[in-house]
């Protein structure tokens, strides 16, 4: 096993194979020497030798699917795009910011120039000549590394006009934003770049793809998701689809952070890799902390419903993950042990959402606050029985319908699966109940001993803040 | 004396012509104005304003949406502290205690000295970390209350100085572009093909 003081939370361990965190053993890895020394920038002269169209099907290939949260396949992104309109941008997503979720920047403050390479060959298969890096405001040194890593590529000829004698030419603009969660969610993203407040647009017709920065067709892809294209054009598609399974080919970042005797950030082999592996292996979690015993896990960032020990066998595999009631996400797996009290977990969780709620959709703005008053009146004992049904006639109000959650044999339960039907413009309604549903699903004795047993419905005090 | 300064405005417009519309430099010229004020004042934003060719008000309404501008003067640090999940399970409650006794604050306020301004703040994108801090953005790992004590005293003494600067001040390091390398903002009203991408087969 190994870490590094310069890449906290980062370990390094087993025979796993590695794509985007290989360099990370190494204290200069943001440096233009070392990247050079390591292979750096021979992805982009591999892509400059074939059409535009090649490797734009060598990522297709590969089936790269984006790291950000939904998991859709870059290369199929990139062909939504409507043939001959031009101009198109690529905006990448470097906002990171859902609970739980640390990888982005590492990889921004580890390897900037692996992104920059990853910007540069995207630019190329999508005929795009200029592309905005929007990092997340609270990380100054991201964007310290990332300025000096594009201020040595544009003084070596990588990005700029005619990047290495040939008419290829792209210009990356380093774009900060300046603290909002929802700008994370890629149409809020362009609507900032544009200079404006950052509130999702309607789906349709806003898909980037189509409408997207300046009402111009624009591809949205995550850090992670773009840090991984020069390993795949140095060593091709039979080599990365060799690693994880055919719907989920290559590795992925997790950072697994709570209750565990070792948390930390993985590069993990994708589609395979169990929850269990993960929590118990040797090489990644080594189990629960202090020999406590595991109550419950957010397995895809603040926003996924929760699985318990029963769901330790699903693997990093989508559909898998949907089937049994949540998703994976962001790769941010958040564990508690059974000292953990669940009321005020997802009391925590939810507070954060009803926070960065925007405002636009009354159910997200007015429930979420809702949900998170009446759950604080739980959690501070000043509940009755009647708000536990309240907090689930709220959440109907976001997302009507069954809502997602996972079996629960103790309870008889069967598992309901992704997705679920909402009545906002974006997931941060829905993502305002998810702990609050998970929690009432699977922990009600919890919230039940918690509350006073009086049946009349109290009068809610209670307004949306801002 | 709080509209951009000379050396900034000359930054501004050099950051403004990174872009297909002056608009979009809004938020860097937002924080160059907190850089250079330490918080953001109306006539910064009246300047961005005309600097990139929107209102006042639109100005507003853009910065008002972000929590990293402050319409008010904070302490020289920012003292955020996480409260989100991950830290949340390893007792981020208790550091906010500590830190609330420690300066004498309640989340939101400051210092009687100027120094310090206390905030609850969420995921700092670390949580492997937890319980995590910021002071000005930069990260502190792992807290304990005897860490904490220990970095409000080096602030106080100035011995953090060197790696973090007081608050406004991000990135110390910004992008540069030789103009010779320059390819230049691309235009949404521009329909050309780039010359690298072959036009498409006729069938
Ligand atoms: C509320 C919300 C917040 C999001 N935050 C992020 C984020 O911080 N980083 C990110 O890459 N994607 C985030 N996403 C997902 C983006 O909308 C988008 O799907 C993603 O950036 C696309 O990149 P990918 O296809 O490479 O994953 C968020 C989505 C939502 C609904
Ligand atoms: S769901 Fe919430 S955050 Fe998303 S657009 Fe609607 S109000 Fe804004
Ligand atoms: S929850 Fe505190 S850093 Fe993520």
């Amino acid at each position: 096993m190994a870490t590094y003081p310069w890449a906290a939370g980062y370990v390094d361990d087993g025979d796993r194979p590695k794509i985007v965190t290989a360099r990370f053993e190494h204290e200069d890895s943001y440096t233009i020497t070392r990247y050079h020394a390591t292979e750096g920038y021979a992805g982009l002269k591999a892509a400059l030798t074939r059409t535009p169209g090649e490797v734009h099907d060598e990522v297709r290939g590969a089936t790269v699917l984006g790291r950000g949260g939904a998991g859709f396949p870059a290369g199929t992104k990139w062909g939504l795009m409507p043939p001959e309109k031009y101009p198109r941008y690529l905006v990448v997503n470097g906002d990171e910011s859902e609970p739980g979720t640390y990888k982005d920047r590492l990889l921004m403050e580890r390897d900037p120039h692996q992104l920059i390479e990853g910007c540069l060959i995207a630019a190329y298969a999508a005929g795009l000549s200029q592309v905005f890096l929007y990092i997340r405001g609270e990380m100054p040194l991201a964007h310290e590394r990332v300025a000096t890593a594009l201020n040595e590529a544009y003084a070596a000829g990588y990005v700029g006009k005619n990047i290495l004698g040939t008419d290829f030419s792209v210009d990356i603009i380093l774009h900060w934003g300046a603290g909002a969660y929802v700008v994370g969610e890629e149409t809020a993203l362009i609507e900032s770049l544009e200079g404006k407040r950052g509130e999702p647009r309607l789906k349709p017709p806003y898909f980037p793809a189509a409408i997207g920065l300046y009402g111009q067709p624009t591809i949205v892809n995550n850090v992670e998701t773009l840090s991984n294209l020069p390993w795949l054009l140095r060593n091709g598609v039979a080599a990365y689809t060799a690693i994880g399974t055919e719907t989920s080919p290559g590795t992925r970042m997790v950072a697994v952070s709570g209750h565990v005797a070792r948390p930390g950030v993985f590069e993990i082999v994708n589609g395979t890799t169990t929850f269990r592996d993960l929590l118990f292996g040797d090489e990644f979690c080594q189990g629960i902390r202090d020999g406590n015993s595991l109550k419950a896990f957010v397995p895809g960032g603040g926003s996924a419903p929760w699985f318990t020990p029963e769901q330790l066998d699903v693997p990093f595999e989508g559909r898998v993950a949907g089937a049994a009631g949540s998703m994976l996400g962001s790769g941010a797996v958040m564990v508690m042990d059974d000292t953990t009290d669940i009321p005020t977990a997802a009391l925590t969780l939810t507070r954060f959402y009803a926070h960065e709620s925007c405002g636009q959709c009354t159910p997200c703005r007015e429930g979420g606050t809702w949900l998170m008053r009446v759950l604080e009146r739980v959690v501070e004992g000043q509940g009755t029985r009647a708000d536990l049904d309240q907090l689930l006639e709220i959440g109907e109000s976001i997302c009507p319908g069954k809502f997602p959650h996972a079996a629960n044999s103790a309870l008889g339960l069967e598992a309901t699966p992704f997705p679920y039907k909402m009545t906002t413009i974006c997931f941060v309604g829905p993502s305002a109940y998810a702990p609050v549903h998970s929690a009432l699903t699977h922990f009600r004795d919890e919230f039940e001993a918690r509350v006073a047993d009086t049946p009349a419905r109290r009068q809610i005090p209670v307004t949306a803040v801002h | 004396m709080s509209r951009l300064n000379e050396a900034n405005t000359i930054l501004a417009k050099e950051i403004i012509a990174r872009y297909p519309k002056a608009r979009s430099a809004t938020i860097p010229l937002l924080h160059l104005s907190q850089q250079q004020n330490g918080y953001v004042t109306e006539e910064a934003m009246a300047h961005v304003a005309e600097l990139v060719g929107a209102t006042p008000a639109e100005v507003q309404g853009t910065a008002t949406f972000y929590e990293m501008f402050k319409f008010r003067p904070v302490g020289k640090y920012l003292v955020n502290i996480c409260g989100t999940m991950s830290c949340q399970l390893m007792g981020s409650e208790a550091l906010l205690h500590h830190a609330e006794e420690v300066l004498g604050v309640k989340p939101g306020g400051t210092t009687a000295d100027g120094m310090f301004t206390l905030e609850h703040a969420e995921c700092q994108a670390a949580c492997t970390e937890a319980p995590n801090m910021q002071v000005n953005y930069r990260h502190c790992h792992r807290m304990t209350n005897e860490a904490f004590d220990q970095l409000i005293a080096d602030l106080r003494e100035g011995k953090r100085d060197a790696d973090i600067p007081a608050h406004g001040t991000l990135a110390r390091i910004r992008q540069q572009i030789p103009a010779e390398k320059a390819v230049g903002p691309v235009s949404p009203d521009d329909p050309a093909r780039p010359v690298w991408t072959p036009a498409p087969e006729v069938k």
